[in-house]
């Protein structure tokens, strides 16, 4: 395990390189002058000159990307153009409110996925299994910034049961007070949680409820499922025992690589329900044309994707060792 | 053909397909106004006989702006999975075929490029590349050809080690030939079902850059815009905003089940299985 644990590390090295190349080729694709770009047309030449010096952009490509790359190892992801702060600084302000959206959402995902995919397995061919596929086709077409809307249009403008925009306090913060016999707090962040967890949640939750479906009736012919029966086991068990847990692993993975996709639909869910989080971040600076933090941006996304995928992967070869000797 | 048939989602699917295709096709004859044509006096109608789906805030007919929306998103759609699918396809069969070193490069790139969220790297993408109907469907080529790259390489692992490509190598055919002539047109039916699937992700997608108002600048009825500003009037009018996203999803639907029916029909499940293929939006 400590073996396979070190070369997945050592995988990241040239993988986050090569990202880092990409965002720094971003600056490259600009047609034209970037500086002229991020400042406008408008701009006088002076102040379009003075930001080609203060960026290094008369510099070759390849010095400034050595110095890029210099610079993001220090954990200097360079300055917003319109914040007059550290790109890393405002990046690591709204880091957690995304997490958090896109952890809530994982979960419920899950939840909703797993359940509906074992159901519709057990009962294959009926009208349970026909209902959940529908739901699983529907979701999967849906565009997640018309369910929120729906979502938000329903239960925040029209029946008034929850706040339409905004944040609680944090979660961490919530469920410490809560911990500490103030559950006020914690029902609040709840309240503006629920929305935008659970449009963002759809879409994955259809995705996996196909797969737990499909994953579920392969492994339910296998012959240690059958095996199990004929010992006399209840069927309940057997499903649970023995058929979830080796359909799950599969799952597991896609999970991962999902949530790539459910952190780009974060920036659409955030963007609709004002959720402080770096996709109404991403919006902003793309509005802006605030280049370094478009960057950083787009590279911090990468690596949290990149570190989720690495946590799936060794959670499977925790749990199944053939991976680990591949 | 029978098959086709008893496959409903297939069915379906290729009802959909067709019938916005059509629309697309005949936007300026199914139309019944022009899609820039205002009626102040006609503000925010419900939908009636002159306005099927009924007017936006200048009296435009939404109808009209919705199948010219049509032709936008399945343009755009269209050219960016053609183009994802060939860039894709070709990465995928050097890789496969070669092996090695070339595979190891394409695949890390590839790895590269399937890191970053698609919506995320797009929107980046047509930030600095500005908007416009080829700067959309350009950037959306990049992030979406990666998936092809995975399956036409899982594919193409299998299929040169068959005995009809060894034959052809023995008869002296060019490596470009063998993968031309021999190993692509049998790894059609992947390819194939992942681009109907692609077609509904891209259309997915465009609406999504055109919602944040980075797709197509207005006047232009894109799907997403129409939503998008449609929120501003949620309570004069919810149908704009409904009935836009309705039209976004019926269309990515219609590709959904295509691709699944025609995945059924090919049956080429041990090639997409086996490269662990997901799809991403």
């Amino acid at each position: 395990m400590l073996a396979y644990t070190i070369r997945r590390l050592l995988l990241l090295v040239p993988m986050g390189a090569g990202m880092v190349v990409v965002t720094f080729g971003l600056l490259l694709l600009i047609p034209g002058d970037p500086a002229a770009l991020m400042l406008g047309q408008e701009a006088p030449a002076e102040a379009i000159a003075a930001l080609r010096r203060s960026l290094g952009l008369d510099d070759p490509w390849h010095l400034r990307l050595g110095r890029y790359f210099l610079a993001l190892v220090q954990g200097d992801m360079g300055m917003s153009l319109f914040q007059s702060q550290p790109v890393a600084t405002i990046i690591w302000g709204r880091l957690g409110a995304t997490v958090e959206l896109a952890v809530a959402a994982l979960l419920l995902a899950s939840a909703i996925g797993i359940s509906l995919g074992v159901v519709a397995a057990m009962r294959q061919g009926s009208w349970v299994d026909t209902l959940a596929m529908l739901f699983a086709q529907l979701g999967v077409s849906m565009p997640v910034y018309w369910l929120a809307l729906l979502l938000m249009l329903g239960f925040a403008v029209h029946l008034g049961w929850l706040p339409a925009v905004g944040r609680g306090a944090p979660m961490s913060e919530a469920l410490w007070a809560a911990l500490r016999g103030r559950p006020e707090m914690l029902v609040q962040s709840l309240s503006y949680l629920v929305l935008p967890a659970f449009a963002l949640a759809m879409n994955a939750a259809a995705v996996i409820s196909r797969l737990v479906r499909a994953s579920m009736l392969e492994v339910l012919r296998e012959d240690f499922v059958r095996t199990a029966r004929a010992k006399g086991l209840r069927r309940p068990r057997v499903v649970v025992r023995h058929a979830l847990r080796n359909a799950l692993l599969p799952v597991l993975s896609v999970i991962g690589l999902r949530f790539g996709a459910l952190l780009g639909g974060a920036v659409l869910t955030e963007s609709i329900f004002a959720w402080p989080g770096l996709g109404q971040l991403t919006i902003a600076a793309i509005s802006q044309r605030d280049l370094p933090l478009i960057q950083g941006i787009v590279l911090t996304f990468a690596i949290v994707f990149a570190l989720v995928n690495l946590v799936v992967d060794l959670l499977y070869a925790a749990v199944d060792p053939r991976v680990r000797l591949e | 053909m029978r098959r086709a048939l008893a496959n409903p989602s297939l069915v379906i699917g290729v009802a959909i397909v067709a019938t916005i295709v059509l629309l697309a096709l005949l936007a300026p004859h199914v139309a019944t106004h022009g899609i820039a044509q205002m009626d102040m006096r006609n503000r925010f109608a419900l939908p009636s006989a002159e306005h099927w789906l009924g007017t936006d805030n200048f009296g435009r007919d939404l109808w009209s702006r919705m199948v010219a929306g049509a032709r936008i998103s399945l343009a755009i759609a269209l050219a960016a999975t053609a183009g994802a699918a060939a860039i894709g396809t070709a990465v995928g069969l050097a890789a496969g075929y070669f092996g090695g070193w070339v595979d190891l490069i394409l695949m890390r790139i590839t790895d590269i490029f399937l890191g970053f969220p698609a919506i995320v790297l797009a929107l980046a993408l047509v930030a600095v590349l500005g908007p416009g109907v080829t700067n959309v469907a350009l950037s959306l080529v990049v992030v979406f050809w990666t998936e092809y790259a995975r399956v036409v390489r899982a594919a193409t692992l299998v299929l040169r080690e068959q005995t009809y490509v060894a034959a052809a190598r023995a008869l002296g055919a060019s490596p470009a030939r063998i993968l031309v002539r021999e190993i692509l047109p049998n790894a059609a039916g992947p390819i194939i079902v992942l681009a109907s699937l692609g077609l509904g992700t891209a259309v997915i997608a465009e609406s999504a850059l055109a919602f944040l108002g980075f797709g197509l600048p207005p006047p232009a009825p894109t799907w997403g815009w129409t939503l998008a500003y449609g929120t501003g009037f949620m309570r004069e009018a919810p149908w704009l905003s409904i009935v836009s996203g309705a039209a976004i999803m019926l269309t990515v639907l219609g590709f959904n089940l295509l691709g699944d029916g025609l995945r059924d029909l090919l049956d080429p499940r041990q090639l997409t299985r086996a490269s662990g293929a997901t799809r991403k939006t």
